[in-house]
Order: C-alpha cells, then structure tokens, then sequence
C-alpha cells in the first residue's frame, strides 16, 4: 500500500502530448507538401530530402555522443530540421549541398547553442541562409516544373520583385505548385493541409501566420505597383516561401515569442521585413531573413509583452 | 629577468587580446579575409604597442591623470603616423588592401588598454615585454583567424591558390564567416583552457 504513494511536485495533471510526439506530428503535416515537391520536380526531390534528414539525424547524434550528452535523436527534432532545409533548397542541387547545409542547421544553428530549446535562431533557415551566402549560384537555379529534364526558370518572385506582370501563370498553377521554386514552398494546397491540421489539433495557434500572410500581402497591395494601392498581392502570397515560413518555421517553438500578443507583434514584423526585402531589397526572396531577425526580436518582445501579474 | 617572459608571455596565452580579452575586433574582423593582410595589420599593430607602451612607460609620472587619455592618444597617434608613412613608402600594396585600418590603430583598444591598464603603472621594461607580447599575441590571433578564412572561402594560403575550383565556402571570406570563425575559436581556446572563462 504503502508504494503507490507517490510524492511528487507540480503540474499533477498534465497532457499526454510530448515535445517528442509534437515533433513527429509536425514532420507529419509536412509530408503532403513533400508528395508533391517530388511529383512537380522529380526523384532529385527525393534525394535532396533524404540527404538532408540524413545529415541532420547523423551531425545531431555524432556531437551528442563526443560532448557525451543524452542522446535524443528520436525525438524527432533532428528529421524535421533536416526536412525543412530541404524544403528550401532547389530540387537539383548537387549531392553534397543539402549536406554541408543540414550539418551546418545541426551543429552552428542549434548543438553549439546547447541543443533543442536553447537556440536562438530556426536551425533549418540557419543552414539555408548559410548555403545562399557561400553558393549562391546553386541556391538560385531553380528547375522548371513538371519538366523532369533540368530545365533552369526564373521564379515568379523574381519576376515580380522586376515589376513585370506574371506572364503564363495563373494563380492556380501558384496554388497548385505548377511553377519553378523550392522542393517544399511550391504547392500552396499541400502546405495548407499539413498547416490545417497543425491548427486543428492546436499545436500552433493562428496569430503568427496570419499576422505574419496578412501584413506581407496588405503591404505587397499597397506598394507593391507603380503606383499605390495596385500591387498584386495574391501573387506575392501565393509565391516565394512565405506560406511554408509563416505555418512551419515562424510557429517555432522555441524561436517565436510566448504570448499571443508577442506572436502578433512577431508575425507583423516577419510580414514588414519580408516585404521590405522583396520590394526594395537586393534579393527577390525575404522570408528567411525576416523570421530569422525576428527571431533575434524575440527575447525583446518577450520582456515587453509579459502578462502583467494581476494586482501588481 | 623571469618576470620580464611572463609578461611577455601572458599576452600570447592567458590574456590574448583576440581570444582573451576579446580587444581589437574591429581590424580583427575586417582585415582577416587574407593571411597576408592579417600579418601585415598584426606587425603594424605590434610597433605601435610596443613603443606607445615604451614612451608612456617613461611618461607616466609627468603626464597629469586628469589628461592622461588624450596624452595616451597623442603618443599613440605618433607612432601610427610613422607606421603608415613607412608602410606607404615600403609595402604600398599592402597600404592598398589594408586601406583605412592603419590609420585607424590609433584608436585599437588594445593598445589604449594596454597603455591605462599597464604602461601607466609599470617600468620601462616590463611596459616593452608586455607590448611585445600583446602584439604577438594579436598577431596570432588575426593570423589564425585569416588563415582558417582564407583556406575555406577562397581555397588559398597567403594569395597562394592551392586548389583550382569554384566550390569554396563564400561566406567564409564575408563578413558573417569572420564572426562564426573568430566565435568558434574562442570556444575552442576556453575549451582547452587556453584562456580564461
């Protein structure tokens, strides 16, 4: 009797929902978005995302083991790391890209920092950042879709960012994924059903990815044209990575502020520099550099957004 | 004559300026794309710490506390003068890549913390050893530093190309490398207590 007497300290009640199983779920919803990066761009899909999740998993495991800390591989955080670069790379990158990229995700953006939950920027934007700076070439050559032949094509951002009007694409071939791009941003459809079920179950709330669509594409409406109020804003929604940044890797726990007021100001923020840079900026892309210096932000919009302690 | 080494020798290990006391990142990040370069800004900065810590050494009971920075900076600014003017005349490629970080020694806070913190309060020759091996100190620093940057973003040792292809780390040579680098290495020294946590 005496032994199912268990003392132990607060939360009693708690969820059966680990930060492991939430990992895995997360990894999950990102597989219709997968499908159909290798059914628009190929087998090469498939390789870079093996290639990736492979290193991540690898780089993640090795220095736990040298720095003889828990390893904690399976908890899914690794796979989904590596997953994600690899949603941000071009589907015929040489072989050793995704590598270099998802061990420099693993080892400089989240191990040196002391591992899941101590780091201060998304490991995968990180490790793809890192490869646009050193290989631009690569980063930027993008596949034509449904060709399978290695056919290199502008991508509509680009066009954009050039203000020529988008010529040969509906915006049903951008929701569908029918343009050149990244293996993982193209198909807006496939991104959204993984996005709905992550909502659904809750295991990310609505306030970072909307604020974050809503600001870029009222922006984008505003200055996005010549003249003001005239800007295709559809378009600057529908392409680039901006619905795979703002459900996927803004909604980071870890790198995202706590509060939903924190998220709001956060996603407001993604939104802003994201348009800033497509607009004016020297890249036709922004959405990685604008949740990575949001991620910076996040510490400060923390302190300013604590809920104030009632009657304090 | 054993005191005299172990100032010398702080400056390498214990109190390196780059790994250590984190001083001088400025020309440290900036002039470290090329082990050529870093040499050359290293033995600059080296002379001028070594005789600004001299002729403050000698100073130091004349010169009023209350302006004793601006003296500092006067002596100091002396010997960059001369360090520049002989580099224009000597090495001008080297003026060329090394451009306005010269001239900007005067202003290394090394050297101004070497002279408040040293120079002002010890003897002619202690000052000398310890200006000598900060500046060793430093120099190594950069060196390394250059080195590890220039072999990865542009395959190549002191403007030496070692390998003809095109597939070098680009960012290595960009300002987000030198910070990664010189982050890394400090890891590295704290972790084989080189230098003090």
């Amino acid at each position: 009797m005496r032994d199912n007497l268990l003392v132990s300290t607060s939360p009693h009640l708690h969820k059966k929902e680990s930060v492991k199983m939430i990992m895995w779920l997360v990894t999950l919803s990102l597989v219709p978005s997968g499908l159909a990066g290798i059914f628009i761009f190929g087998l090469g899909a498939l390789w870079v995302m093996a290639l990736a999740v492979a290193a991540a998993v690898i780089t993640e495991f090795a220095l736990q083991a040298v720095t003889r800390r828990k390893i904690t591989v399976l908890d899914g955080s690794a796979v989904l790391t590596g997953l994600l670069l690899a949603y941000n790379l071009p589907a015929d990158v040489p072989f050793w890209l995704p590598v270099v990229g998802a061990v420099f995700s693993i080892a400089i953006g989240k191990q040196v920092f002391g591992g899941l939950g101590q780091n201060i920027f998304n490991p995968a934007l990180v490790g793809r950042v890192f490869l646009m700076a050193s290989w631009p070439k690569y980063m930027t050559t993008f596949v034509k879709p449904m060709s399978y032949d290695a056919v290199t094509s502008a991508t509509p951002l680009a066009a954009l960012t050039e203000g020529k009007a988008l010529e040969n694409i509906s915006y049903l071939d951008l929701f569908l994924g029918n343009r050149p791009g990244c293996i993982g941003e193209v198909c807006i459809l496939a991104l959204l059903i993984g996005a709905a079920f992550l909502l659904l179950r809750k295991y990310i709330s609505w306030h970072i990815p909307f604020s974050y669509i809503f600001t870029t594409g009222l922006l984008s409406y505003v200055f996005g044209a010549k003249t003001l109020f005239a800007g295709d804003w559809i378009s600057h929604i529908l392409s680039g990575g901006l619905v795979l940044g703002a459900f996927f890797m803004a909604t980071d726990y870890v790198t995202s502020p706590l509060t939903y007021k924190g998220q709001l100001v956060f996603g407001i923020g993604c939104g802003l520099i994201t348009v800033v840079i497509r607009l004016w900026g020297g890249y036709p892309e922004g959405v990685s550099y604008a949740i990575l210096i949001m991620n910076a932000a996040t510490p400060m919009i923390d302190r300013y957004t604590r809920p104030r302690i009632y009657g304090s | 004559m054993k005191s005299l080494i172990k100032e010398f020798s702080k400056g390498i290990t214990v109190l390196n300026p780059t790994f250590g006391l984190i001083l001088g990142l400025c020309p440290t990040l900036a002039v470290s794309t090329s082990l050529f370069n870093a040499v050359g800004m290293g033995v600059a900065a080296t002379f001028v710490l070594v005789f600004s810590n001299l002729i403050i050494s000698a100073l130091r009971n004349f010169i009023p506390a209350r302006i004793r920075l601006p003296s500092y900076i006067v002596i100091i600014a002396t010997f960059v003068t001369v360090c520049e003017l002989g580099i224009k005349a000597y090495l001008p490629g080297l003026s060329k890549s090394l451009g306005i970080f010269i001239p900007l020694i005067v202003v290394n806070c090394i050297i101004m913390a070497r002279a408040e913190a040293f120079a002002s309060r010890n003897r002619i020759l202690p000052s000398i050893f310890d200006g000598l091996g900060m500046g060793v100190g430093f120099t190594l620093g950069i060196a390394i530093i250059a080195f590890i940057r220039e072999l990865l973003g542009s395959g190549s040792i002191a403007g030496i190309g070692l390998l003809k292809s095109n597939e070098f780390i680009l960012v290595m040579i960009l300002a987000p490398g030198a910070l990664l680098t010189m982050g890394l290495l400090i890891a590295l020294s704290r972790l084989m207590g080189l230098t003090k946590r």
